[in-house]
Order: structure tokens, then sequence, then C-alpha cells
């Protein structure tokens, strides 16, 4: 295995502050004085009318400044942009019409929290409930209630995408093979809720919002454009900190509208924090989706072509940037297996539950459900060893960088290798020992696998494979994703970094000072990181913020380019001081020197610190090195083409998992034995870090396995309303898992970085869910496995063991 | 103990951190609420507020509590410690808060003060508990970022070494 010269194991700069309580998250900051505090009113149906509201009582209440209906809200604001044109609205507030439990129908705002919840008891709100369908499958009949009546359907999108000659292949099949997955609805729950500051300053029209919000900064026009604003009207601030994210904080943005009207109804400061029976109801959930797999085979297990019919449940309204994870994987959609035809369906529907939209893996989980489950299967049918029918669909070495069938340009990789690391060392013998010796004992053991491709920094173009190649050459080609970064130097010749993204405990502060340090010369102490963002002051694009991997893959390598910027500068500034060639000099140990005589050197502040105090001294026509900025925009995230071909990410990575679960007895709960995951994702950037990251994905992927679920009864009603109906996994809930890496290194990026933090929510999930259906001996697999699940196969199976 | 009107705001009086501080208070308010907001102590975190998740995790009187499941007023006289007081006044970490930093115990760090609470009094009380109890100590709090992992090696490692956290601020 390839070891990386990166990995030195370094102090995280973010933890002294963060251990000793010093950290500054939303709701640690300081709000002006005469701050309001908001409370949301909440429907408690799952699809109604709103006939009426009245909210004469709680305004008399003492201490309540406003209450906001969906009339105020229409009256203020323009409905929300988008991805997808249909006749749907949707506001801040309900208007006319409530479609799920806990979607937000009246604000209370008042002198505080305790007094705004105290008068939201009072708004009166009558409702005439509707028929609810909660069932992606029950919502695109047409019978179904429809949740909104204007647009004709629930079922809002459906592409068809013909990659390859698929209806050949299968005709020239010796086998097919198909089965059906369901991928649950779930949140990783950050735990640190939603918070928004809001102002607005009625003389020049502009809102100032501060807000936990994690980006795609794409959603700042839509915000601007719903509060009737041009862009720089809406100044977004985000905190140094937040508690965790995952994804879930982009849906945070329908707040801070609601909170920006609600500061300019009042006049005042509006703050809201939202508590976590909020969060849980109605804050956001991964999208729940029923797939429809089949694969043309050769007898001995190759595949031929697939064909995947995708059917992504939104909940009651589609928001920005969805259907993202119907989308994400597009061009990826074969997976790590050398697939040539393939032919997919998308089909995005709505139902009455919350609106779902971008969660850790997004997109991923959801595809290698179905493919690696079909995989399995294919074992199975077959009478195949399981990683034998892996190993022998896996695209070869040899053929990187290789285009995949729907558009993917997988940039590195050596899959078989990284398969024969993980399953070599005695590892795959001791999961086979313990089965075998498990199953002597009657006991129900299996081994499960999983291969799979981890793409990072999404082409903002992809969301347009949606499109109609017509609609797509009107609106015109949408392609590519830029990451930035700045170097400053202060006047003492000290180091900061700023860039695009927000912060939730990736630790981008330590990674950019690593990286910004080693290529000036300095230790990763002497360069600091500022990652506030500030959408009046700092520089961004659509693609800013956390999300999709992009950063090892893309704000990374800007500041890569913004340091080595800077350092060809201060060598040519420092060439005229030194009297040397500026080919000679070179940037190390905190002193910028000629490489041929060592002894001449200046302190790296000195230099840096000229274009302060004496520009004069510059070498002619050089701008000043105070601040060098990069914009890292890739050249291969290009549009869809006219056959809808798709390279929906820079880079793609690859993870292996395999593992030994066994099944309880008594409880049937499914416990995992042994876990091992192989990562290549490139080179390396901070060993501790990649670790820390895998681990945290890992257990997400565990908690998608076998705990978390959003659950609604058939009325819509929502089950899961606290932490203890929603099964968050403990430490005595998370197993251990061995993590191996294998590196490949992109050669797209200076780096040679790839993502790493998604792929165990991707591949975990899947490879659950296989030892599972080895240790029952069973095709049908619903996630979360739990106890009452695992109970109710064997049952139909005869199986449950009575004595 | 002191009779207070519901609808009252009433003095409230502790020592937080070794000082002895007040502030107004509704009766009806958590303790969470009144140390963030109220003492502007905002080291101690919110997030589940109904007792499942551990962040708000604060010692009175030298017991672990959760400060979302206790109203103010029942620290009235009390000893209340938070994180804000295990590093030394000139910032250096002690050896637990140290032992998350080396070992990567802590990603966003928001539910991280919790269980440094949490431990400074399990290990008060325990100072070398084995594997088991650590891990069933730290089962009752939620972090979405670590798997958990690093998070028992760092206890382990302060747990086995001779150093006690320090019991007083």
């Amino acid at each position: 295995m390839a070891e990386s010269s990166t990995t030195t194991k370094i102090r995280r700069k973010e933890d002294a502050s963060l251990l000793s309580g010093r950290g500054r998250y939303a709701d640690d900051l300081p709000v002006p004085v005469g701050t309001l505090y908001a409370h949301v009113v909440r429907s408690p149906h799952a699809h109604a009318d709103i006939v009426r509201i009245d909210a004469r009582r709680a305004l008399a209440h003492d201490g309540v400044w406003a209450v906001l209906t969906g009339e105020d809200v229409r009256k203020l604001s323009d409905p929300f942009l988008a991805a997808v044109k249909t006749p749907v609205q949707q506001w801040s507030l309900a208007v006319e019409r409530v479609r799920y439990v806990g979607e937000p129908a009246a604000l209370v705002v008042a002198e505080s929290r305790y007094v705004a919840e105290d008068a939201a008891e009072l708004v009166e709100i009558e409702y005439a409930p509707l028929p609810a369908v909660i069932d992606p499958v029950a919502a695109c009949a047409k019978s179904a209630p429809l949740l909104h009546p204007q647009a004709g359907t629930n079922e809002v999108s459906v592409r068809e995408f013909r990659y390859g000659d698929t209806a050949a292949a299968f005709a020239r099949a010796d086998r097919r093979i198909a089965m059906t997955t369901t991928f649950p609805r779930l949140s990783f729950t950050p735990i640190e809720c939603y918070v928004v500051v809001a102002r607005h300053n009625a003389a020049g029209g502009s809102y100032d919002v501060t807000a936990n919000f994690q980006g795609p900064f794409s959603m700042h026009p839509v915000m601007a454009r719903a509060l009737r604003v041009k862009g720089p009207k809406l100044r977004l601030r985000i905190p140094p900190d937040s508690g965790g994210s995952f994804g879930i904080k982009l849906s945070v943005f329908p707040y801070i509208v609601l909170m920006a009207l609600a500061a300019r109804v009042t006049g005042r400061p509006v703050k809201w924090v939202e508590d976590r029976i909020e969060h849980l109801v109605a804050a956001s959930s991964g999208p729940n989706r029923v797939t429809q797999i089949e694969a043309a085979l050769t007898n001995d297990g190759c595949v031929l072509a697939l064909r995947l019919d995708q059917l992504e449940d939104y909940g009651a309204f589609l928001r920005a940037p969805m259907p993202g994870p119907l989308y994400r994987m597009q061009g990826a959609v074969t997976g790590a297996y050398d697939i040539a035809h393939v032919d997919v369906i998308n089909r995005v529907v709505l139902t009455n539950k919350m609106p779902a939209s971008l969660i850790r893996g997004f997109g991923g989980p959801q595809l290698y459900l179905a493919l690696e489950r079909l995989m399995q299967r294919i074992a199975v049918e077959l009478d195949l060893d399981p990683l034998e029918v892996i190993r022998r669909n896996l695209i070869a070495g040899e053929k990187f960088p290789y285009r995949a069938a729907a558009g993917a340009l997988y940039d590195s990789g050596d899959y078989a290798r990284a398969v024969e690391i993980a399953t070599g060392d005695g590892r795959l013998d001791e999961l086979k020992r313990r089965r075998a010796a498990a199953r002597a004992q009657g006991r129900r053991y299996g081994i499960g696998f999983a291969a799979i491709v981890e793409p990072a920094m999404s082409n903002m173009g992809y969301l347009s494979t949606l499109m109609s190649k017509e609609a797509r050459e009107k609106a015109g080609p949408k392609s590519g994703a830029v990451s930035m970064a700045t170097v400053n130097i202060d006047p003492l010749g000290a180091v900061t970094v700023t860039a695009d993204v927000t912060v939730q405990g990736q630790s981008h502060e330590t990674v950019l000072a690593q990286i910004v340090a080693k290529a000036l010369g300095l230790r990763p102490d002497d360069v600091e990181v500022v990652l506030e963002m500030d959408t009046a002051k700092d520089q961004w694009s659509i693609a800013a913020g956390t999300y999709s991997s992009r950063f090892a893959s893309g704000t990374a390598v800007a500041a890569h380019m913004a340091a080595v910027q800077m350092r060809e500068k201060l060598k040519a500034i420092a060439a005229k001081q030194l009297n040397v060639l500026p080919a000679d000099v070179e940037l190390s140990g905190g002193k910028i020197r000629s490489r041929s005589n060592p002894d001449n050197a200046l302190p790296f502040g000195r230099v840096a610190a000229t274009s302060h105090w004496s520009p004069g001294l510059l070498p002619e026509s050089m701008a000043p090195a105070l601040s060098e900025t990069a914009a890292w925009t890739p050249q291969e995230l290009e549009p869809p083409s006219r056959d809808d071909r798709i390279n929906t990410s820079l880079t793609y990575g690859f993870v292996f998992d395999m593992c030994g679960v066994e099944i309880d007895p008594v409880s049937y709960q499914v416990r995992v034995d042994r876990y091992v995951s192989m990562h290549d994702a490139g080179r390396i950037l901070n060993v501790t870090i990649a670790g820390g990251q895998i681990r945290g994905s890992f257990a997400q992927g565990v908690a998608a396995a076998l705990y978390e679920e959003f659950a609604y009864n058939e009325e819509g009603a929502f089950l899961t309303g606290t932490f203890a109906d929603y099964l968050v996994p403990t430490v005595s809930e998370i197993p251990e898992v061995e993590i191996l890496h294998y590196e490949s290194p992109s050669p797209l990026t200076p780096l040679g970085a790839k993502g790493l933090a998604e792929g165990n929510c991707m591949s975990t999930p899947a490879c659950i869910a296989n030892a599972i259906a080895d240790a029952l001996g069973v095709a049908d697999v619903t996630l979360p496995a739990t106890p009452r699940r695992i109970h109710a196969l064997l049952e139909r199976a005869g199986a449950t063991g009575k004595r | 103990m002191r009779a207070v009107k519901g609808d009252q705001k009433t003095r409230i009086a502790l020592t937080l951190n070794g000082r002895k501080l007040a502030a107004e208070a509704e009766p009806r308010l958590l303790l969470s609420d009144f140390l963030r907001h109220g003492l502007g102590a905002t080291g101690t975190h919110v997030g589940c507020e109904h007792g499942v998740c551990g962040a708000c995790t604060v010692l009175i009187d030298g017991v672990a509590v959760r400060s979302c499941l206790t109203l103010a007023v029942q620290a009235e006289g009390r000893e209340v410690r938070t994180v804000e007081s295990l590093a030394a006044p000139d910032g250096a970490l002690n050896p637990l808060q140290a032992a998350f930093r080396d070992h990567h115990a802590l990603q966003c760090g928001f539910c991280t003060p919790g269980i440094l609470m949490s431990f400074t009094d399990f290990l008060a009380r325990n100072p070398q508990p084995s594997e088991a109890q650590i891990r069933e100590v730290l089962s009752g709090h939620l972090c979405r970022c670590t798997g958990y992992a690093n998070i028992v090696e760092a206890i382990k490692e302060v747990a086995s070494s001779s150093h006690a956290p320090r019991s007083e601020g």
C-alpha cells in the first residue's frame, strides 16, 4: 500500500477553542439590543386547507410584536425559485394549504422566546383536512390525492436516459436478474439546530442575516429573489463555528427568508433558534427512493447492461437544488463496474412529508443499495461467490482514466488491487472462519461486500441533465464549479487565509494552514485561517459552501494555487533584495534564501512585508504581494452532452467494504461483528483527519442501515418526533471499523486528493444489507434493519426459531 | 427553599466556575438558557432540550446534570461548573481536554463540552475505569461527527495515565 508523504500527524488548529467553550456558534454570538425572538406555529395535519387564521388573541398577549401568516408572506415576498419548472409554488410559510406535518403555518414574534411560545398557543388556525399520500408509489397513481392540483400530478419530473445499446445487450444475455430496493428517509441530525438572526434596514431596503447556513451559495440568489432584492441587498454571514451539518443546514434557507420578513414587518432584529422537536419534524430529510434494477448477464456473472427505474420521494416540495440526489450520481450510475450499456428512468414524486434535500452521501446511498444488493443477488442466483461477481465486473486498472457509460470520467484507481489488499492478510479468511463457526452452532451469520465509487466536487451543470437537450440549449449550457481561496500578508509579514467553505467540523482550518504553510516554507502554526463567511466582503461563487466533498478536490486546490501565486511573487521580491535571480530563490524554514548560497537569506516576514512598507522596492511592473486569490475551475466539468452524458464530478475515489454480521436469536438485533473499509481517496491530505471523517461517515452508514428512519403512518402523522423515537446511535451501537488506504493520486488536481467523507454513507448501508441477506438467506432486506423487520423476515420464511 | 411566583422574575445567584454571579430570571427559565443568555457562559450547548443528547451537561456541586432538564432556580446558591472552567487561566488545556485534542476526538465540537463535563465528574469518582464503564457513561451523549471511537481512546488515555482531571477549577 502506498503511504503518503504528507500524512504527518498534526494537532488541529480548531481544537483549543472548541475544547474550552470558546467556540463561536450561531447562538453564541451577541445580538443587537432590542432583538425580538420568533417561534414557528406548525401544521398538525399532513394535508389540509387553511380555512382561517385568527391571530388576535396572540397579538393581544403582552410582549408580542407580530404574527405573520402565509398571506403576509405572499404580499411581501415571491415564491422560491426551483430547479424543476413546475406550477408548484413554495413560500417561507404555508399559503392556503399545508402539505406535511410540521409545515410552518404562522410565525409569532415577541420580546422573548418563552413569550413567543406562549403566544403561539393562542394563534387559532382552522384547517379543513384533505386525504394525504405518504407512499411514493401510491402517490404516482392516477387516483392519488394531489399535493399541488395545479401541477396535475404528483410525479413532477420524469426523464428517460439511454446510454449505449441496452436493449441489444438484454436480447443477447444468458440471464436477467431484477430486484427492487427501497432506501429509507433519514437525516443525520446535527446536534446544533438551525439559528437565524435577521435585520432589515428600511432606509436602504437591505437585509443583513446571520445563519448557520452551509451552502451551496447558489441558494443566495434564490433567497434574494424571494425577498425581492438584488443580491448585494441580502448580506449573509456564516459564523465561524457550526455544530455539524451533513447537508442538513442547507435547508435553513426558507427560515432565513422568513426571519428577514419578520424583521421587516417589526422593524427590529429577529432571532430564531430551532428546537430539536421542530428539527426532527420539519428541518430536512434525505430523500427516500424506490429503485427497480435489472441486469443483463452472462452465465458467469458478467453484467452486460443495466436498467434502473429510480423513483425518488422529495416530500411536499421540490426545493432548489433538488432533485440533486437523483442526478448527482448520474454519470457514475454504473458504479465501480465496467458496464457499457445502461438505461435509466429518473422520476421525482411529491408526497405529504417534510421536504427532502441535501444529506451526506447525496444520492450515493440510494444508488448503491440497489446496485450492490443486485450484485449479491446475482451471486446467489448464479450460485457464484459474491466477491467473485464483484471482481469480474470491476473496471480494470489499465482502463483509467475511464469514461463511464453515462459520462463520468473516473480519473484514477486500481479497484482490483484495493480489493485484493482489503481481503488479504487473512481478513476475508477470518470472516469466513467466523461465519462457518457460527453456522456450525446454528447461529445466523452473514458476510457482505460493497464496492462503490465516491465522487467529489460536483459539476454544477449536472442538474441541467434533468432538462431535455432542447431545453438545455435554450437555457444555455451550465457546467463547471469554481473554488476560491485567498492568501493575505499583513504588515508584519504574517499570513492569513480565507476560503469559500463553511465550517462544520471538517478541519478545514487545519488542512488549509498545512497546505499554505507548505507552499510558503512556514509552519502550519504560522498561518491563520479565517473561515467565517460574509457575502458582502468575501470572494464566493454559487459553488461556495461545504457539500459534495468539494474541499479536497476544490477549495484545498485553490488554497494551494493562491499560496503558489504568493510564493512566486515573494521570490521575485526577495531576488532583488538578495541580489540573485528569482530561479535561485527558495522559501524554507521561515526564511527566503538563495538556493545556491543558503546563508544569503532573509526572514520570511521581512520580505513578505515589503509590499506594505516599501512598495517602491518591488520589482518593476509587479502588483503588490498583499493578497492573492486563486479560482480553481477544472476543465473536466463539462456541460451535459447532446446525448445526456454528464461528468457529474471532478474526482472519483473508490471504497470497498466487507463485514460480518450476526443476528441475535432472541432480540433479532443485527450485530456487526467485523467491518473492514478500504478507501482510495487519492493523495491523503492529513491521515488523522481522513480517519476522523471516515469514522464519522461510517457511523452514519451504520445508522442508516440499522437505526435511523423518519417514520410516518398512512395518514401522514409523524412518528419519530423525539430522540427517544428517532434512534441516533450511541457509542454502544457503533462497531469498530478497520480502515485501510490505497492511494491513486488524481491526475486532475495539483494535490492529487479526492473526497473521502461521504463514502461510507454510500457503501455501509449496502454492505450491511448484503451481510443480512447472506445471514438470513433472503432477497428482501428493508433498511433500517430493525429487530421488528428482521423478525418479520424470519416469520415470512417460517424460521423465527420458536422453540 | 425560597418560594417564587410563576410570572415574576426573580434574582438567581449561584457560583459559576468559582465566581459568584446573579441575574434576573423567570422561575421557568432553564438552567441551560440562564447560563448561556443570562450569564454569558455560551460554552454549554443545547442540542435537544429533552435530555437525550447530553450536550448541555454541567456540574452542580460536582455532579453531572443535564442543564436543559434543570430550572435555573434549582441552581440557586449552588456551585455550577461548565466547560469554561477546565483550561488553566493561561489557556493551557487540562489532561482530559488535551487527550481529546491529541486523539482527534472532536470535529464540530458542539457535543464536546457536555462529554467533557460528564467525564470530569465520572473520572473524579472513578479515576481508573474499565473501557466498558467509559462506554456506558459515553452512551449518555450523542455525537454525530466522530463515530465515538476516538473519544473512547482519548478517555482511555486519561484514565490509564496518572493524571486525573483537575476536580476543581
